[in-house]
């Protein structure tokens, strides 16, 4: 069993991001970049099949600029066997990156997608969804386990009342929830093998599709912000507040 | 303006959710439909003719709806959006899941989780887990978006009711089945939907000390959150998690007990009316949004805090 991981390089998560001055989009000069952490989780889970014998090959693919090997990178350390790079000119949104997977998947032919859930930059909860609606496929989306079981991948997925679960013929598309896994640590010595793993580069452009942007950003702006509010001293003083002040309790 | 609401429910009852999706369009303004996609779910199309602003509703009934798998719920959709103009649902693990596979079929690049409505094509949604607000535009011709059902009030039910039609079934793609779902019975309040939300974090420790909080919310009649920490450390299940990918609420009282306040989680709890914060660490960074702080030792004041309510 092969395994595609498309994965995103995105802000760190411990940066806080703010917007530029003149509003135009966020202010990401000089901040620390990342693997997405729902991708992270992805490659682990990907690499954990592999370890246990039931997938052969794990295949981690990108849709960005150069400057996202360094991500493809992090990930062969993680374990996985070889990288792609679909080198895009600028971020691309994410019909335009599912579009683009959808051509890696028809030359990669893998048995199972796994993806992150969302990316925690733009937070848009969509790539894996539109790859597999692109493909036909079926998809197990905000998986918190995953078991293969011959042709079928059975998916507990963490939904708003609990948890439900499903069972999806492969090849399917699978996007990772927080507690499908703990990913590791990459070792100093599988940092340096990391290196020595193939790295192949396509150009999106000589893929023949139309990756143009679909909305515009007109404006980055800080939330409004919250008042100060006060300190008390005691339980006494809190109830009296939220009783007389704030009057939400009675 | 023709606009389609796919209806979030569970074959019994209409969800909230879709009542504040519905506010959504309307704000954007023009003809209102509403579909209802499930099975034996007669009594949804019913309830839903009566929410007001709406001017139809499209009832599809069929086995293959049952459990709103994306792949069959997807295609559905996608088959009735020609004519429509915006195809909304809420940013809810239902909505989240089969959405952008509407999207995806229709050519479009979806607008996820809009917090206000600037214009015909032009939103506001958060970015960076809430740290700062996108105003979006969409240039497609056709707007596919999801809604955060926080931002906007429950549309109204009204005692009128308008046409039901039925739409065509259409067929399944057999590729993916359900197998159970494991939903949490609880008499307490809905977290989305409870206007006092007491939440833990992991100061608390264990499940069994998370006892004192569900004492609390019990006295309150609130509902029971919880930050990821607490969630990941087993202490409740998934379903109980504040966050930017767990649930987002905005109760009319908001109390954080031995919650550091990590961004992750004020994305999901900030737009609170009145936030209590409790934390022995008087640096944690929830005393920024409280309206309220207590730096003390929960312990002690989390059953002080029941007997005195």
């Amino acid at each position: 069993m092969k395994i595609l991981v498309p994965v995103k390089r995105v802000v760190d998560y411990n940066v806080k991001v703010r917007p530029l001055s003149d509003n135009s989009n966020v202010d990401l000069n000089n901040v620390k970049m990342s693997v997405n952490p729902f991708c992270e989780i992805a490659v682990e889970e990907a690499v954990r099949l592999k370890e246990s014998g039931q997938a052969t090959e794990v295949v981690v693919v990108t849709v960005g600029g150069d400057e996202s090997q360094e991500q493809l990178r992090a990930c062969l350390a993680l374990g996985a066997d070889r990288a792609i790079l679909a080198q895009s000119e600028g971020l691309l949104e994410p019909l335009a990156i599912a579009k683009v997977l959808t051509k890696i998947v028809e030359s990669e032919n893998p048995n199972l997608i796994i993806l992150g859930k969302q990316a925690i930059d733009g937070d848009n909860n969509q790539t894996g969804q539109m790859l597999a609606a692109m493909l036909d496929m079926p998809q197990a989306t905000f998986a918190s386990e995953l078991k293969i079981e011959g042709d079928n991948a059975v998916v507990t997925r963490e939904i708003d009342g609990g948890l439900q679960t499903i069972s999806v013929n492969l090849p399917a598309i699978v996007t990772t929830d927080l507690r499908l896994n703990e990913p590791r640590y990459a070792s100093l010595p599988n940092i340096m093998q990391a290196k020595k793993k193939d790295l192949s580069i396509q150009n999106v452009s000589d893929l023949g599709i139309d990756v143009s942007d679909r909305t515009s950003i007109l404006s980055v702006e800080l939330p409004p912000t919250r008042e100060a509010g006060v300190m008390v001293d005691s339980i006494e003083e809190l109830v009296e507040k939220l009783k007389n002040e704030a009057k939400v309790i009675t | 303006m023709s606009i389609l609401v796919v209806a979030e429910h569970d074959n019994n009852e209409i969800k909230g959710s879709t009542l504040n999706t519905v506010t959504a369009a309307s704000e954007i303004g023009g003809d209102v439909s509403v579909l209802v996609a499930g099975s034996e779910s007669s009594s949804v199309a019913e309830q839903a003719s009566k929410i007001a602003g709406i001017s139809s509703v499209i009832h599809v009934d069929d086995p293959i709806y049952k459990n709103f798998l994306a792949e069959d719920l997807g295609n559905l959709v996608a088959s009735i959006a020609e004519g429509f103009n915006y195809i909304l649902a809420p940013a809810t693990t239902f909505g989240k899941n089969f959405l952008p596979r509407v999207a995806a079929k229709l050519d479009v690049q979806q607008i996820s989780d809009i917090i206000s409505v600037e214009g015909a094509d032009t939103f506001k949604r958060p970015i960076y887990a809430g740290s700062c607000i996108a105003t979006v535009k969409s240039n497609d011709s056709v707007k596919v978006i999801t809604v955060r059902t926080t931002a906007f009030d429950s549309s109204p039910m009204t005692d009128s009711s308008v046409t039901v039609n039925s739409g065509d079934v259409v067929d399944s793609l057999n590729n993916s089945s359900f197998v159970n779902d494991e939903i949490a019975e609880s008499d307490r309040p809905e977290l989305t939907a409870a206007d006092v939300i007491v939440s833990g974090g992991r100061a608390l420790g264990s499940s069994e000390n998370f006892k004192i909080i569900e004492a609390l919310a019990d006295k309150l009649g609130a509902a029971v959150g919880a930050s990821r920490a607490a969630v990941d450390a087993g202490y409740v299940p998934n379903d109980y998690q504040v966050g930017q990918t767990g649930k987002i609420v905005a109760p009319t009282l908001y109390i954080a007990i031995g919650i550091s306040g990590a961004i992750q989680h004020l994305a999901g709890m900030k737009d609170s009316k009145v936030i209590v914060a409790i934390n022995k660490d008087e640096d944690a960074p929830i005393f920024q949004v409280a309206d309220y702080g207590l730096v003390g030792d929960l312990f002690e004041a989390v059953p002080e805090l029941t007997d005195s309510v």
